[in-house]
């Protein structure tokens, strides 16, 4: 017998199995690879480029971005527009760093967007607001919230939206200070390892160094971390007053329905947390007091009436994404009537003049010249008792704003001598 | 103290190298009758979350978990008759390719019929809470998934290794020229595993969507570390895929102990070790078609 016949060999194709590794790797690993838009709008239209991730970790907050910026360009365009132009907002799935910025790249330069908007992850984000000020181009970034992006990184075309880091901690800090729960205690800290985890990590070191509060464990979690048991059991074994969470996205979800199946007896706060990530935890899952930037039931007239709106339009309640996205653009559309340009130029004048826009809060809001972030109201909210809940969205009880009535909104921002930015 | 600490991590790691297990050897089983490595698995993980999310609001968690696997396993009847079928004999790259597009029509369908937002599920309340077993805490429900992972395998090795369905499978995956000209249709038995191996994937999502977050992308998630799984083990080896499985859960557990950062990386440097000195992972056969 000259040649030996086995398995299916002389039926298959020969294909090493380095070669059936390597292309199945490669299929896993690019399969966050999207498509860009090929569809041009006609000419006379206000083109605004919008990224912001639809898929990965912070997928799950980028629909609701985009659906939030969609209806307010529908809003605006039903009403005739801006300056008789209509609005043509592209989305985009940013889907990392890397990505974000070729595609921010291609938005400015062959596609010619008027300026940019969008984005959830921080480290996106300055990808593309160093794209931005190459194409002296505007970019508004609307969910991140690193301080590093208003601080340090801070670039005169970029405007942040969303609350900062600080502002955050602070608006749970002093939830905490009232209820005993820093002075003297030891907290564990789980930390997302990027840019916005490391840079709230920071914000919370100083609140705890400045109010006498130690820690007893201190870890960095990568963002595609889904089994959260092993640090469960570092948590356990430091004995901590209190565990701190400085986690984003999918990872906060995960972590609270796995801390609530290990029952683990100390109390949490977290820093960071979206509406979505609350809503996906399920019943029973989650505890404590967290931070929001805002919250369905904000019982002002204009928060009221876009609530009604987006259940009209999507049949689902709008989470904290769709609303900032939302009242972005709106704040953008205005600017530009006011200026009556769709020049980044003339815009990032006009923001930094100290104009005043209607955000549906208590107080309207404002870009701080020096740093180009939305001065605003932020809020606690702390999670209702079991039982009390009328429904699966009705999880939290949302807080008074602070700072108060009777203290300037900047007060719980960082101020210039904290804040490094020069632009 | 130190030790103890380290101690409670190997054998969490293990727990959750049993679960890494339920939805690798699936990969693997596929992998091992058909020569498909089928990268639409974590599709149907994924899918056996929602199905068992799903319908738990009608019957309840235990049923539901139990009732998925089945649903979503005759699916898996039609994805091996009108799909897998084809591509036995074909090019593997051609299996990579089309199982790979599959992964992401799955992923849409779920986005299609459920929507991008993740979908909230809990377990019931009984179930929830630890067990303290001298200075070791374990998670109740988790000890429970290990229960199940462990009659899921020592059923699938029985069956493989104790049954004349087994007798012929193994045969079919040695030879299958062989077994065709004693008479022997391999296509049903090639059916029944696949069925088996989806419903593994399946019942992988439905124990694990009370503990993690239920969204579309969650097979994305999983797919990546069945197949660092199954390839440290051997492609194809039953005992490789278990071995892989236990080590994969241990390496993570300790380098989060050490240094939490590196937690997820560990895998793949393991992998990288692994085939380093073993090119065909731990236990992994010579098979043919692959030299």
């Amino acid at each position: 017998m000259e040649e030996r016949v086995t398995t299916r060999a002389h039926i298959q194709a020969p294909v090493s199995r380095r070669t059936a590794l390597k292309v199945g790797g490669g299929l896993v690993a690019s399969a966050a690879i999207g498509s860009p838009s090929i569809v041009r709008a006609a000419s006379d239209d206000i083109m605004i480029g919008h990224l912001t991730p639809m898929t990965g970790f912070l997928g799950a907050l980028g629909e609701w971005a985009v659906l939030g910026i969609q209806m307010a360009a529908e809003e605006i365009n039903a009403a005739g527009g801006v300056m008789g132009r209509k609005l043509d907002v592209k989305s985009e799935d940013s889907i990392n760093p890397n990505t974000a910025a070729t595609k921010a790249q291609r938005m400015l330069e062959r596609d010619e967007k008027a300026f940019l908007m969008g984005e959830i992850s921080s480290a996106s984000a300055l990808a593309i607001s160093q794209v931005a000020a190459r194409n002296k181009k505007m970019f508004m970034a609307l969910g991140p919230r690193s301080d590093t992006l208003r601080g340090k990184n801070c670039n005169r075309y970029m405007f942040c939206t969303d609350i900062p880091n600080t502002v955050m901690v602070n608006a749970v800090g002093n939830a905490l200070l009232r209820d005993g729960m820093v002075k003297g205690k030891k907290f564990h800290t789980l930390t997302a390892d990027y840019v916005f985890g490391h840079d709230l990590l920071r914000a919370a070191k100083s609140f705890f160094a400045a109010n006498d509060a130690t820690l007893s464990g201190d870890d960095l979690v990568a963002t595609d971390v889904t089994d959260f048991s092993p640090y469960l059991l570092k948590i356990r074994q430091s004995q901590p007053d209190v565990v701190c969470l400085n986690l984003a996205g999918n990872q906060v979800t995960n972590f609270v329905k796995q801390y609530a199946e290990y029952g683990l007896p100390f109390p949490t706060v977290g820093f960071n947390l979206n509406t979505a990530d609350a809503w996906a935890a399920g019943p029973g899952n989650l505890s404590g007091t967290w931070p929001t930037v805002w919250y369905h039931t904000l019982q002002t007239p204009a928060s009221m009436a876009f609530v009604e709106a987006f259940q009209k339009r999507y049949g689902k309640l709008p989470e904290n994404h769709a609303w900032i996205e939302y009242v972005a653009l709106k704040l953008v559309a205005q600017a530009m009537e006011e200026t009556k340009s769709t020049d980044s130029e003339k815009l990032i004048q006009h923001f930094e003049k100290g104009a005043k826009f209607d955000i549906m809060k208590g107080r309207e809001a404002y870009f701080r010249s020096w740093d180009h972030q939305l001065v605003q109201e932020a809020y606690p909210f702390s999670v209702k008792d079991a039982g009390s809940a009328k429904d699966q969205w009705d999880l939290m009880t949302l807080g008074t704003a602070v700072p108060g009535a009777n203290q300037p909104l900047e007060a719980i921002y960082p101020t210039s001598e904290q804040n490094p930015c020069t632009l | 103290m130190q030790l103890v600490f380290l101690l409670e991590q190997l054998v969490n790691g293990l727990v959750l190298g049993g679960y890494y297990l339920l939805i690798a050897l699936g990969l693997s089983l596929i992998f091992s009758v058909g020569g498909v490595v089928n990268l639409a698995h974590g599709a149907f993980y994924a899918l056996g979350a929602y199905v068992s999310v799903e319908i738990a609001k009608y019957v309840g968690f235990a049923p539901a978990v139990a009732i998925s696997p089945v649903l979503v396993g005759l699916l898996g009847i039609l994805f091996e008759r009108f799909i897998l079928k084809r591509f036995y004999t074909a090019d593997p790259i051609l299996g990579l390719l089309v199982t790979f597009g599959l992964a992401m029509v799955g992923e849409e369908t779920i986005r299609i019929i459920w929507g991008a937002a993740p979908q909230p599920a809990s377990m019931p309340a009984l179930l929830k809470g630890p067990v303290i077993v001298g200075d070791f805490l374990f998670s109740k429900y988790r000890l429970l998934l290990l229960a199940v992972v462990a009659v899921v395998l020592v059923g699938i090795w029985y069956l493989l290794q104790k049954t004349s369905f087994g007798r012929v499978v193994r045969a079919g995956i040695q030879d299958p020229d062989m077994v065709a000209a004693l008479g022997i249709r391999l296509q049903p038995y090639m059916t029944t595993i696949v069925v088996l191996g989806v419903g593994m994937a399946a019942l992988g999502g439905a124990l694990f969507a009370p503990i993690a977050v239920v969204h579309p992308a969650m097979g994305a998630e999983i797919i990546t570390v069945a197949f660092v799984v199954v390839v440290i083990g051997g492609l194809g080896s039953f005992w490789g895929v278990v071995a892989a499985a236990l080590l994969v859960g241990v390496v993570r557990g300790i380098t989060i102990h050490f240094v939490p950062a590196a937690g997820e990386a560990s895998m793949y440097v393991l992998m990288f070790l692994i085939l380093m000195f073993r090119p065909r992972g731990l236990l992994g056969e010579r098979m043919e078609k692959f030299e």
